[in-house]
């Protein structure tokens, strides 16, 4: 099917496991380091899915879902927020900015994947 | 007329009923006569004609005389008696009245004189009763006056207009700092007495909190306290209590409020430690977070796919390894870096270590009887300590000490470790094992009969310290080692400054709660109602224009007729050119003084501060004010206050005299001289010679100070030199 997965963390640590995860589930994945080049790889390749971290560099996981939020165009793109943020202030920031599903670190891989079929509608 | 006058009349009248009476009788009986008996009756009657007048003569004398008799007798002594009377009413309430006349006035006499007596004691005790009461109320001031400067909390008492008529010490240090130029006046221009408290606050908040209040008076029963935070020109927070002052009034009205108390916390310090506690918290949770997410995710790959290849499998293996790695990093400098804030919140106070020991010493000597002494206690160490627990302690350890191990003597010593000291209770003989200390620990503390709720361990968990047995083979002795938090010194300076004010000096002036700003323009006020600034300055030269400048400004304030010493503003100031050498002659003030100095450009504001409000006063003015009106464009301050000069007013005083120099009118007035040439012993002067005129002034019906202002502008003197 060649679902687009666009993982998009400053933390190499865990954007090792995510790859690792969602190319074994079948899916295409590229890696974004900051807010600015996840907004760049979303115009280029429109991914299905992006797993988005909230505290980055240069942008914030927010203003990236925001400003996708913003552009028609790009309004099939699911969003997943991945953050240490634990808050429920923050997780309702989060949901009303347009995020798709919100996952406070450490999560479940099971249920990271879990979710992630779900928003693209694999059983 | 007079009593002496109706005599007189009543006198001839008498004088003229008589003889009218003789005339009568005389033409009566002339007309009763027959014509032969009228004939016969002439010359027996007229050779007699001299002895009838003498007779009639003798009745009008003799009536006379009568008369005189009873006014002396009768009218003369009334009328002495109601001149000594009112003597004794009006002037001289000792005058007793002293009598030589009739006997039927003596018994007036003697009761008048009783009333005098009885009236004289009265007054005395009337006087007595009041000089008691104006001490006692005085006492009770005083005594109001010294608990509060003894508070360590900030306290500020203010009119409804927002005038300071008291405050204590801690809120004086309190308002120092919060001052732009803390060293000039000491915080002086923003708290002293009958000063704006909304140099300070906002008249808003103020305004707010009093409407809070008065709105719950309304309601009463619940407790009439408003509460705000503000924050200050230099950024600190300030936690305000405001309680009402009530007047007391009869039993069914209302209470009105009069004025209200504030009292101020600076919460800068717990609202930063409050901060780096949140601080701490986020760190440790988010930051695990992030790390714990790594470590989880890779974890769970790893079990979940068995199959990946020995490369991948390293690599998350290394995952995990950097992110516990990175983990207890931060755990360990979180402990570090927290490690005040992570500390139990019991209050703790800080005290100086001998001062803890040789507590400690007492406490033992008296409940445990046994000897103490003292091996080493570092000098200025300050520890942090719940001072009544860790006695409780150190007290129990040495009783058991000496109950199961027969210790006979216990030494001290107290060292520092970093932010954290050693206190050790040191013995010879028996080794105590960590078994036998871990038992002591837990059992509840038990020193001659009284027991403690608390356990030793309780102690250490309140000082977030340990404590642990140690043995020097060396020099066989033993100690229980407590760790216990060290103090900052930094709190000393504090106390220091707590201390210098020697005297307990007018802090409060109650009599300004009577005082209303909208009462009266500046112009119609009574010179005994208005504030003072009293200044002076001492300059490079007497040329101002000509480029010389202030090296010093002196300044002191008279308030509701009082000069406040204790409110002075006294400030060196660099000049910023050369100070000719022979000029330090006259003030003493040398070159080398006034390195590192503010400029005038930083202690104008300061100043002009200090003044506001206020009418200035200065000896010979005129020179002061040249100078500070110079710098308004520099500065942008515009010192337009009225201004009233003692030189012209000594002139006003005394025309005839010579001499108004400072000296001069200093002498003249009884006003003794200190530290003249300083510019605040200057404006001391000035300020005291300025108090004596006051009354002076009054004499003259100089009152307000327009009055003052215009006699001054009248004299010889205000016409030579403006």
């Amino acid at each position: 099917m060649g679902k687009r997965v666009l993982i998009v963390d400053d933390e190499p640590n865990i954007v090792i496991s995510l790859e690792f995860l969602m190319k074994r589930e079948g899916f295409e994945v590229s890696v974004a380091r900051d807010g600015e080049e996840a907004l760049r790889k979303v115009e280029e390749s429109t991914p299905d899915v992006m797993l988005l971290d909230v505290m980055m560099p240069k942008k914030t996981g927010y203003e990236v879902c925001q400003q996708i939020r913003a552009n028609p165009s790009l309004s099939g793109v699911k969003i997943v927020m991945l953050t240490a943020k634990g808050r429920d202030t923050e997780v309702a920031k989060g949901l009303d900015l347009g995020a798709d599903a919100y996952m406070t670190k450490p999560f479940s891989t099971k249920d990271l994947v879990a979710q992630v079929r779900a928003l693209l509608g694999i059983s | 007329m007079g009593a002496k006058g109706k005599f007189a009349l009543a006198y001839v009248g008498a004088s003229a009923m008589l003889l009218a009476g003789i005339a009568i009788a005389w033409v009566a009986f002339w007309k009763d006569l027959g014509a032969d008996e009228q004939v016969a009756i002439v010359p027996i009657v007229m050779p007699r004609a001299g002895l009838f007048a003498i007779l009639i003569v003798g009745s009008i004398a003799f009536i006379g005389f009568v008369l005189r008799a009873l006014y002396r007798a009768f009218v003369e002594p009334p009328l002495k008696l109601g001149e000594e009377a009112t003597l004794l009413v009006t002037a001289n309430p000792e005058h007793r009245i002293k009598f030589e006349g009739t006997s039927e006035f003596q018994p007036l006499v003697k009761a008048i004189n009783a009333l005098a007596d009885q009236r004289q004691s009265l007054q005395q005790d009337v006087e007595q009763k009041i000089v008691e009461a104006k001490a006692a109320v005085e006492e009770e001031k005083n005594r109001l006056g010294a608990l509060m400067s003894e508070l360590t909390q900030s306290v500020v008492v203010c009119n409804l207009d927002g005038r300071i008529l008291l405050y204590n010490n801690r809120a004086r240090l309190q308002f120092k700092t919060l001052s732009d130029t803390p060293t000039a006046a000491g915080g002086g221009e923003l708290i002293g007495l009958g000063r704006s408290i909304y140099a300070i606050f906002e008249r808003n908040m103020i305004s707010h909190a009093l409407d809070s209040i008065q709105s719950r008076l309304r309601k009463q029963g619940s407790q009439p306290v408003a509460n705000f935070v503000t924050t200050t020109r230099a950024g600190q927070l300030i936690r305000v209590q405001m309680a009402p002052v009530l007047t007391t009034v009869a039993d069914n009205e209302e209470r009105a409020v009069s004025g209200y108390v504030l009292m101020l916390d600076n919460i800068t310090r717990n609202f930063e430690n409050e901060t780096r506690r949140d601080h701490m918290l986020q760190s440790l949770t988010e930051g695990s977070r992030a790390s714990l997410a790594g470590i989880r995710a890779a974890v769970e790959t790893l079990s979940d796919y068995p199959d990946m290849e020995p490369e991948q499998r390293d690599s998350f293996v290394g995952v995990i390894r950097d992110e516990v790695r990175a983990m207890s990093q931060r755990l360990d400098d979180t402990v570090t870096e927290f490690a005040d804030a992570l500390k139990a919140r019991w209050p703790l106070e800080e005290m100086l270590g001998e001062d803890l020991i040789s507590a400690a010493q007492r406490r033992i000597e008296n409940k445990v009887g046994i000897a103490t002494k003292v091996e080493e206690v570092t000098d200025g160490l300050w520890v942090k300590v719940d001072s009544f627990s860790l006695l409780q302690g150190l007290t129990y350890l040495a009783a058991r000490l000496e109950s199961e191990f027969d210790v006979r003597e216990v030494r001290f010593r107290l060292l520092p470790a970093g932010r954290l000291a050693h206190l050790d209770i040191i013995w010879s003989g028996t080794v105590i094992g960590s078994e036998t200390l871990m038992a002591w620990e837990m059992e509840s503390m038990t020193v001659a009969g009284e027991t403690s709720p608390l356990t030793l361990r309780d102690v250490m968990e309140r000082h977030g310290g340990e404590i642990w047995s140690q043995r020097e083979k060396a020099a066989h002795r033993i100690y229980f080692r407590l760790l216990i938090p060290s103090a900052q010194p930094a709190e000393q300076l504090d106390a220091q400054a707590f201390l210098r004010g020697e005297s307990r000096p007018e802090y409060y002036d109650f009599d300004l709660f009577r005082w209303k700003d909208s009462s009266h323009a500046l112009d119609d006020r009574l010179l005994t109602e208005l504030t003072f600034t009293v200044f002076d300055t001492e300059t490079t030269g007497l040329n101002p224009s000509g480029g010389d400048e202030i090296i010093q400004i002196g300044a002191t304030r008279i308030v509701n007729g009082k000069l406040l010493k204790s409110e002075g503003f006294e400030q060196l100031v660099d000049p910023e050119r050369e100070l000719a050498p022979e000029s330090a002659k006259i003030h003493g003030i040398t070159q080398d003084m006034l390195e590192g100095q503010p400029n005038i450009d930083k202690v104008l504001p300061a100043f002009h501060a200090f003044c506001q409000d206020t009418v200035l006063v200065a000896h010979n003015a005129a020179f002061d004010m040249r100078f500070l009106q110079l710098k308004e464009d520099r500065t942008g301050l515009r010192f337009d206050h009225p201004v009233l000069d003692t030189l012209l007013l000594s002139a006003v005083i005394h025309p005839n005299q010579e001499s108004h120099k400072l000296e001069a009118i200093a002498e003249r007035l009884g006003v003794i001289i200190i530290g003249r040439h300083t510019a605040m012993g200057d404006a001391i002067v000035t300020g005291e010679v300025f108090l004596k005129m006051i009354p002076l002034l009054e004499e003259k019906g100089i009152r307000t100070l327009r009055e003052v202002r215009e006699a001054a502008e009248k004299t010889y003197y205000a016409r030579v030199k403006y």
